[in-house]
């Protein structure tokens, strides 16, 4: 296969010499102006030469196992294979691995049977592949290199070739998200096949480890999850993300001098890339017992060591630098008229920022914090090392919460099989997840915008 | 170069620095009480960085420093016992982009009052809002949604809003940045009136590099070159028989 690719570039690099050989000698000896450089030309046949190629090489590389095995089947050694099912699939697997040679031993005799057809088909499909693919890669060459006459425009084909290459790769990112978004729609209708929808969104039971196969909707109810999730990525996180992070702008924005915002804000942003993993052990081996002492030593002697509060101030703190740039972004987006009209009445910095800025600012502000609640939601590894399991409906920060993220990533973790409520139940989560962060996020950026729309 | 008629603000030897690049070298310039006194010259000349100077607006910019003496009634205002609050609700300020707070039409006239505590109770700061709305020509105009945005307004309205909400807290001293270059000409107009209106109750000065208007609003003409004062006179004589070279040079349009 590798060999084969370096045939198709050489053929390339073949191509883009002739090319621009006879571009320049048609060239040559004409005072005329050409459209293309003779690289143009070069390009255009070099790309003609492996683009068609390579693309029918990564569609028959593609589809290439499903026609091997195909062949494979019509062998006389595959009509004792079991019908249908995990074994004859497994056998199929371990033919395939003992004919390309990775693996040493098989653990059933009629795998080994199979082997030399695998093989054998393998070896078929794969010349079958590389003669198409040279004939293609000869084929489309040659015809672009029957092109290259003086008057031909090879520049502006290169550059519309760039702009469908751009094109694609924009739309490789748009499609894979409607592919997830497909793929959770896809279980979670699995999963509302099983549980009624009411039951998943409105009850507030939560246990997923003892589900009763006659109603399982009954202790699958996600308010609890949805609840902790709010109370805290949406509640204690905020309390202390909101204003630490806003005090935090104002006072680079306002106060800071030169000197002090070069150093304080690169140092808030390494705080924003520091990985989420290491907020969790922060969390769980620091702050978490930390809370607990403390709400032990006012009187709370049940409170919990995976307390809703402890993985709330951490993900808050992992906030702050959000917070902070998008309300430093906002303050500076404030025309700097406003604040020397401010000062000139007579104002002082402090009365200008309360009166002035940050209203003028609030829009832009309030847009940033949604985002940062859609971020806080959607965020994971802190809960899973620091929260609870638990669910439960609690107003107590002190008591333990669990959190979506959290139960998914528990649903998902062991030996579940992948149809049963417990594990579809995850999907279903992640899509109301998903929508919720979704809405939250064209909420914030449509209150973004249009603040920003009102100063420019 | 100053003018003996009950000067307000006297400016001595001032300097000007935006960190090594010196802005305003050596001007001394007297104010007078019932005068409108226009400073003009060619974009970049320093009139603006002057003007910041007298209510110590060039505070807010960072590495700029300021030399000399400048008294307001006799005290200097660079002193430290000099209070900036206090200094700039004496001496107010029109810039040259309207700029209304993004608030109610009442509530950027309120503005300043509010800070300063200048209204006992709400008649009363209902009152002070009117009577600057009024001063500043603009009542009629708005007197019938003063709860809608300062944004709303056109541009005539809004600087005139902003004279409004400097008249409020009953300044001595108006500075105006070329209140009028982002206006229209009928907006400017109706500036211009104002200003004839406003003198002699408040000292005006006010920046423009537009010619006419300098001869138009003001008794008194400083013309500014390259940071330095080149002439401070009578408007009439600056215009009609200037002593400079430079001067004349500039009014008859030879540069600028």
């Amino acid at each position: 296969m590798l060999a084969l690719f370096l045939v198709i570039a050489g053929l390339g690099l073949i191509g883009w010499l002739t090319a621009r050989l006879r571009a320049v000698s048609f060239r040559r000896g004409s005072t005329a102006r050409f459209s293309s450089l003779p690289s143009h030309f070069g390009g255009y046949v070099a790309l003609w030469t492996v683009l068609p190629a390579a693309l029918f090489l990564c569609v028959w590389s593609a589809t290439s196992p499903a026609l091997v095995t195909d062949r494979v089947l019509h062998d006389p050694a595959a009509a004792q294979l079991p019908p249908q099912g995990f074994n004859r699939a497994a056998i199929l697997s371990e033919a395939r691995s003992l004919a390309s040679g990775n693996s040493f031993g098989a653990f059933n005799p009629l795998s080994k049977k199979l082997a030399p057809a695998y093989a054998a088909a393998q070896t078929r499909n794969d010349w079958i592949g590389a003669a198409i693919a040279l004939l293609l890669s000869f084929a489309t060459g040659g015809f672009a290199y029957t092109r290259v006459r003086p008057d031909f425009r090879a520049r502006t084909k290169i550059e519309r070739l760039m702009m469908a290459g751009l094109l694609a790769a924009s739309l490789i990112a748009i499609l894979t998200t409607m592919g997830i978004v497909a793929s959770l729609l896809f279980e979670s209708w699995r999963f509302f096949n099983i549980v009624p929808i009411g039951d998943f969104l409105f009850g507030t039971h939560w246990s997923p480890q003892v589900i009763d196969p006659a109603d399982p909707g009954k202790t699958l109810g996600a308010v609890p999850l949805f609840w902790g999730t709010f109370f805290i990525g949406a509640v204690i996180a905020m309390l202390v993300a909101i204003p630490f992070g806003l005090m935090s702008a104002v006072y680079l924005t306002q106060y800071a001098t030169p000197t002090a915002r070069r150093w304080m804000k690169p140092i808030l942003e390494v705080l924003a890339g520091v990985p989420t993993v290491v907020y969790g052990y922060f969390a769980a081996l620091t702050v978490a017992p930390a809370v607990r002492d403390f709400a032990v030593s006012i009187g709370i002697t049940w409170a919990s060591s995976e307390s809703a509060l402890a993985a709330g101030l951490v993900m808050g703190v992992m906030i702050i630098p959000f917070v902070s740039s998008m309300a430093d972004d906002s303050l500076a987006a404030v025309p700097d008229a406003m604040r020397d009209g401010s000062l000139a009445m007579g104002a002082t910095a402090s009365e200008t920022i309360q009166r002035v800025l940050l209203p003028a600012a609030l829009p832009g502000v309030v847009g940033g914090v949604l985002l940062a609640v859609s971020r806080a939601v959607g965020e994971t590894m802190i809960v899973v090392m620091a929260a609870s399991g638990v669910a439960t409906l609690t107003l107590n920060p002190f008591a333990s919460a669990t959190t979506v993220t959290k139960q998914i990533v528990d649903l998902l973790t062991g030996e579940a099989e992948f149809d049963s409520p417990k594990t579809l139940a995850a999907f279903a989560l992640g899509l109301t997840l998903f929508i919720i962060t979704l809405l939250l996020n064209i909420v914030a950026l449509t209150v973004v915008k249009r603040y920003r729309e009102a100063y420019e | 170069m100053s003018i003996p008629n009950q000067s307000k603000i006297s400016a001595q030897h001032v300097n000007v620095w935006y960190g090594a690049k010196q802005a305003i070298a050596d001007v001394s310039l007297d104010f007078g009480q019932d005068h409108v006194t226009a400073l003009i010259g060619p974009s970049g000349c320093g009139k603006s960085t002057f003007l910041r100077t007298l209510n110590r607006m060039n505070d807010t910019i960072a590495g700029a420093k300021v030399e000399g003496d400048i008294t307001l009634d006799g005290e200097n205002i660079y002193s430290p016992d000099m209070d900036v609050v206090q200094l700039r609700a004496r001496v107010g300020m029109v810039f040259q982009k309207p700029n209304p707070f993004p608030k109610s039409i009442f509530e950027n006239v309120a503005y300043g009052p509010r800070i300063h505590g200048l209204a006992a109770n709400k008649p009363q700061l209902a009152e002070i809002v009117e009577k600057s709305l009024r001063r500043a020509g603009l009542w009629d105009e708005v007197k019938d949604r003063l709860t809608e945005s300062g944004t709303a307004l056109s541009g005539g309205q809004q600087q005139r809003l902003c004279i409004a909400r400097a008249i409020a807290v009953d300044p001595e001293v108006i500075l105006m940045d070329e209140p009028c270059s982002a206006l229209d000409p009928i907006a400017t107009a109706k500036i211009e009136e104002l200003i004839h209106e406003l003198k002699g109750r408040y000292a005006i000065v006010i920046v423009t590099h537009n010619m006419q208007q300098a001869a138009r609003v003001s008794q008194r003409t400083a013309f500014f070159h390259l940071g330095t004062l080149v002439e401070y006179g009578a408007t009439s004589d600056i215009f009609t028989n200037p002593r400079q070279e430079r001067t004349k040079d500039y009014i008859t349009g030879r540069y600028g």
